[in-house]
């Protein structure tokens, strides 16, 4: 479990992060959700200690990561996995090196046991073996990520955080590293935390959101309660999603029976052909031009 | 930046791998070179030296002399580390730049790895046991390419050439060599891995850094070689 109580940053006069105030849980994908610029990477450097707050504190367990020394900082750090936005694996070293590396620094098993380690841990990530002689510039975006995961969870962390794991992969791998880090979440029991922009990621494992806005925490929800929200300025920035405007609409109508103003023409055919109902009463069940007459049920 | 650098090893093993990585990079790297520009320049000394030196009354010792002592004091230290601030100082400022743009110095910090000491020192250190070691290899080289292209030019008997050599050598001269060595590959590595850590932004300020990098080594590297010289001779 980490609690950030009353987290403040600020460069020069501009303050970054304006008192933020955070509980995530074990075993669950806390994200942080935002627009570019409202503080989502900051919040997340100051929690993992890349950069040093103005105030406030970062608990671990209940252990303040901000006011503890050097070696304190250190053995927390040896419980932390992260997965970086380019994946920042080491160009110099094949995928195994860079999987094992941590191994290497921090344990004193035998190589066979490292080796063994991080062919599980690379089999959990769904890669082939034909890919670990590689070296990171010979693989694609996708298995870049996966191998930046592995690297992640190779000495079991308690707590994994991962910087937009989702940035320049396409939707269906998006949706397969969503998926790896949602199980190992669960089946590890760490305290995953994920810094986001994607909605689909939002949808599919958002156990706990936080919305962040100019530097202020202005929300907190799960997946289930976000496309329902009344704020607006979460509202202004999930609904810039075609597809979850159209998600809204579809709980609205399974709520009420009645068909949102806003519904585009062609959504709402596909939706009366679907349920073969006439919802808008004009006479017709999906495109007028078709003239299909309503269900008698 | 110096403080951080020297903390105890999370894994001393570790750390004298990557000792050993920088010395075969710095010094095997940059062996190709070293051995190229210190045949010519002894080559081109001993040519030159020998066009100036048309007076019958000055033995044709002198010439080996000459090639000796300049060889040992100037240009091989001096001229080999300003080539080796090109070929290592940019290597180690933008090898840094690079791992630092794209968070590779961010994810060791995170796994609680002293970067500082695990990235910048053992390149320091490597430097300062290989370098000297290179210079070394220049004078012998340097001198060897002197007699080469005085014989070939038949301007000095390869025997006369090795009777000026040992004649009035001062061991002092190599020691100091071997001073000035160590203090420029000091700034040879220090400097650039100074610009190359420290680097903010992308792919066009790793580039800026590691030219400012070398250009102001070069520039340390010619105002050490003045003071040394003036402290020490």
């Amino acid at each position: 479990m980490i609690e950030i109580k009353n987290l403040k940053k600020s460069f020069d006069d501009k303050a970054v992060l304006k008192g933020v105030d955070v509980l995530f849980d074990d075993g669950k994908c806390n994200l942080i959700i935002g627009s570019s610029g409202s503080g989502k990477t900051v919040l997340m450097k100051c929690m993992v200690g890349l950069i040093k707050p103005t105030s406030g504190n970062v608990l671990y367990d209940g252990d303040d990561f901000v006011n503890m020394n050097d070696i304190e900082q250190k053995a927390i750090r040896e419980k932390i996995g992260m997965l970086f936005q380019g994946g920042a694996l080491f160009d110099s070293q094949t995928v195994e090196q860079n999987v094992m590396f941590p191994l290497d620094m921090f344990t004193n098993d035998k190589y066979t046991k490292k080796k063994e380690r991080v062919k599980q841990v690379l089999a959990r990530v769904q890669l082939k073996e034909d890919a670990y002689r590689k070296f990171p510039s010979e693989i694609s975006g996708g298995m870049q990520k996966r191998v930046a995961l592995a690297r992640a969870i190779v000495l079991n962390p308690k707590y994994l955080f991962c910087d937009e794991p989702n940035s320049g992969l396409d939707p269906q791998t998006s949706l397969v590293i969503d998926k790896l880090i949602q199980e190992i979440t669960q089946e590890y029991n760490i305290t995953t935390i994920i810094n986001t922009h994607d909605m689909n990621s939002v949808m599919e494992i958002g156990d706990h959101i936080t919305y962040m806005h100019q530097g202020e925490k202005e929300w907190e929800g799960n997946n289930k309660e976000i496309i329902l929200s009344d704020n607006n300025k979460l509202n202004d920035f999930i609904f810039a999603s075609e597809f979850l405007r159209d998600a809204k609409r579809m709980r609205t109508i399974q709520e009420t029976g009645e068909i949102p103003e806003d519904m585009p023409a062609g959504v709402k055919d596909a939706i009366e052909e679907k349920l073969n109902v006439d919802l808008d009463g004009d006479g017709h069940i999906g495109d007028p031009s078709k003239n299909k007459p309503p269900s008698k049920e | 930046m110096a403080g951080g650098m020297f903390r105890k090893p999370e894994n001393p093993k570790m750390y004298w791998k990557q000792f050993m990585l920088q010395c075969n990079d710095i010094g095997i790297g940059s062996l190709g070179i070293i051995c190229i520009i210190s045949v010519f320049i002894g080559a081109v000394s001993t040519l030159q030296t020998a066009y100036q030196l048309v007076s019958p009354i000055i033995p044709k010792t002198t010439i080996a002399q000459i090639v000796r002592d300049t060889v040992i004091l100037e240009f091989a230290p001096t001229l080999s580390c300003i080539v080796l601030c090109g070929v290592v100082g940019s290597k180690i400022a933008s090898e840094l730049g690079n791992m630092r743009v794209s968070e590779q110095i961010d994810a060791l910090e995170i796994m609680g790895i002293n970067t500082k000491g695990y990235l910048v020192l053992p390149k320091i250190l490597a430097g300062l046991v290989t370098i000297p070691l290179l210079i070394m290899l220049a004078m012998v080289l340097g001198i060897w390419g002197g007699r080469l292209a005085g014989t070939a030019a038949g301007i000095i008997d390869p025997s006369i050439f090795d009777t000026g050599l040992v004649m009035a050598f001062k061991a002092y001269n190599v020691y100091f060599a071997l001073i000035k060595s160590v203090v420029f590959a000091f700034i040879i590595t220090a400097v650039p891995a100074f610009y190359g850590y420290n680097v903010k932004g992308g792919a066009l300020e790793i580039g800026h850094s590691s030219t400012r990098a070398v250009v102001v080594s070069c520039v340390l590297l010619l105002l050490a070689d003045y003071i040394l010289s003036a402290l020490l001779l």
